[in-house]
């Protein structure tokens, strides 16, 4: 399979263009990055809302939900009168819009795992709801924060190929332009190839994060 | 407000509905479409979640395809397929999308019913043996019922995939001529065909739950503790989500 594909690549339409492909990964990186940063400030202290106000969990994983289920080309398209047409707003609010779901449902996983024991603990400690929230079960939610921060890295670094039909895209330029140019295979492949290597770099370094914040983790084994 | 009445006079033109451009066949071929991928994935996907996580074998493999799946984009699966001659764009770029589409929508469903299975309590399992049920009698009339509710969530993940292909020819058209009515029109068409299906499976998965455990107030669902355990039917939720597309 891999001498078939190295066949299948046209080395010299890479060796041709290395600046283009330099720049539309510094842009896919980019537009990623920025979402899932995005992403994050939004999602934390909505989950925290959400956690604390139970009443208000139902509608905010919905909306959340909701938004996640729209397919990405009509989202784009959707938020286009509110965010400007093709305009690298568009795309941000809604790659982040897609990391949402996944961070709040992992933020809301892992303080609902505080167990009974930890719970009465902290409130005989005389930490309030919200007190206790903050210092006792976010930082025992850091690894399912971080959990959730994986899933939406991949997933987002993925979506902003799609960015492309706005014309933004970053790797998805490459494959826009393969698809174009009568199917022609070679950009895609590296389209392909980079986003996965990108996705899985992000994976990599959010690892990483999660080893220098949560130390506790690793002196337990 | 000019933007609004656009849309509405796209939405309410006859001639956008009728005829073989139209939404109404349009929304029939991807419906087409839909019910394919959603079979085939289905087939595959719990079948082959639920016989690994009966036999226990293959768990790396199961727990991680839904992950693993994540990082290949969509685009790039969907032109990729395009480019190789056996497949082109045969049958108006039927089998590309059908392919692709049920590529990235096992994963999920798989791992969801491989988890669902594993996570068929342990005792309920050792009753089963005990009043004398075979290993296949098991699988069929227990770890499949119980399992079911937690697979139907992960089979719910198919809402986005199944919107991809012919309404959406009208945002391309739209981002092509500058129609800005007809691609919000187009987008919006998808994203209601969308949530719709999300709806369908929503229903399905409250009716997989079976009825001894709907009575008795419980799911098999894995449940946290008590302040969340409230039976919620969302895969907002509950198990792996779909990739995003």
């Amino acid at each position: 399979v891999l001498g078939g594909l190295l066949t299948f690549v046209d080395w010299s339409w890479i060796g041709a263009n290395e600046g283009v492909i330099a720049h539309a990964v510094a842009q896919h990186a980019e537009l990623a990055g920025v979402a899932i940063a995005c992403g994050l400030a939004i999602a934390l202290p909505t989950a925290l809302i959400a956690w604390r106000f139970h009443w208000t969990r139902g509608a905010i994983l919905g909306f959340a939900g909701l938004l996640y289920t729209i397919p990405s080309i009509a989202l784009f398209v959707l938020i286009q009168p509110l965010t400007g047409y093709f305009s690298l707003l568009t795309a941000e609010v809604a790659l982040t819009g897609y990391t949402l779901l996944i961070l709040i449902r992992n933020v809301l996983t892992g303080l609902d795992a505080a167990t009974d024991e930890i719970r009465e603990a902290a409130l005989a400690m005389g930490y309030t709801t919200t007190g206790a929230m903050l210092r006792v079960y976010l930082p025992l939610a850091l690894p399912s924060i971080f959990a959730g921060l994986r899933v939406a890295t991949v997933t987002v670094v993925g979506l902003v190929t799609i960015t492309a039909f706005i014309e933004w895209g970053g790797l998805g330029q490459l494959i826009i332009t393969g698809f174009s140019e009568n199917f022609f295979a070679t950009p895609i492949i590296v389209g392909l190839v980079l986003s996965i290597v990108l996705a899985a770099l992000g994976d990599a370094l959010v690892v990483l994060l999660e080893r220098m914040i949560v130390r506790w983790r690793h002196v337990e084994n | 407000m000019n933007f609004l009445s656009g849309v509405a006079h796209w939405l309410t033109t006859a001639a956008n509905w009728s005829g073989a451009d139209g939404i109404v066949l349009r929304a029939i071929s991807q419906i087409e479409l839909s019910a394919a991928v959603i079979g085939a994935s289905i087939i595959l996907g719990v079948g082959i979640g639920f016989a690994l996580g009966h036999s226990g074998r293959g768990g790396f493999f199961a727990v991680n395809a839904a992950n693993a799946a994540r990082a290949v984009p969509s685009l790039a699966l969907l032109t990729l397929l395009v480019t190789w001659p056996f497949i082109s764009l045969k049958g108006d770029g039927f089998y590309a999308s059908f392919l692709a589409l049920v590529a990235l929508a096992i994963p999920p469903i798989l791992t969801n019913a491989y988890v669902a299975m594993r996570g068929v309590n342990a005792e309920v399992i050792e009753a089963a043996k005990s009043v004398g049920m075979s290993s296949w009698q098991r699988f069929i009339r227990v770890e499949v019922p119980l399992a079911a509710p937690l697979a139907v969530s992960g089979i719910r993940t198919l809402a986005a995939y199944v919107t991809f292909n012919d309404l959406g020819g009208f945002i391309f058209a739209g981002l092509a001529t500058n129609d800005v009515a007809e691609a919000f029109s187009g987008a919006f068409l998808v994203a209601v065909l969308a949530e719709g299906t999300d709806l369908v499976f929503l229903a399905l998965y409250r009716f997989v739950v079976p009825v001894s455990l709907r009575r008795a107030g419980v799911t098999s669902r894995p449940t946290v503790r008590a302040r969340t355990a409230r039976p919620r039917a969302s895969y907002s939720d509950v198990g792996e989500l779909p990739t995003a597309v």
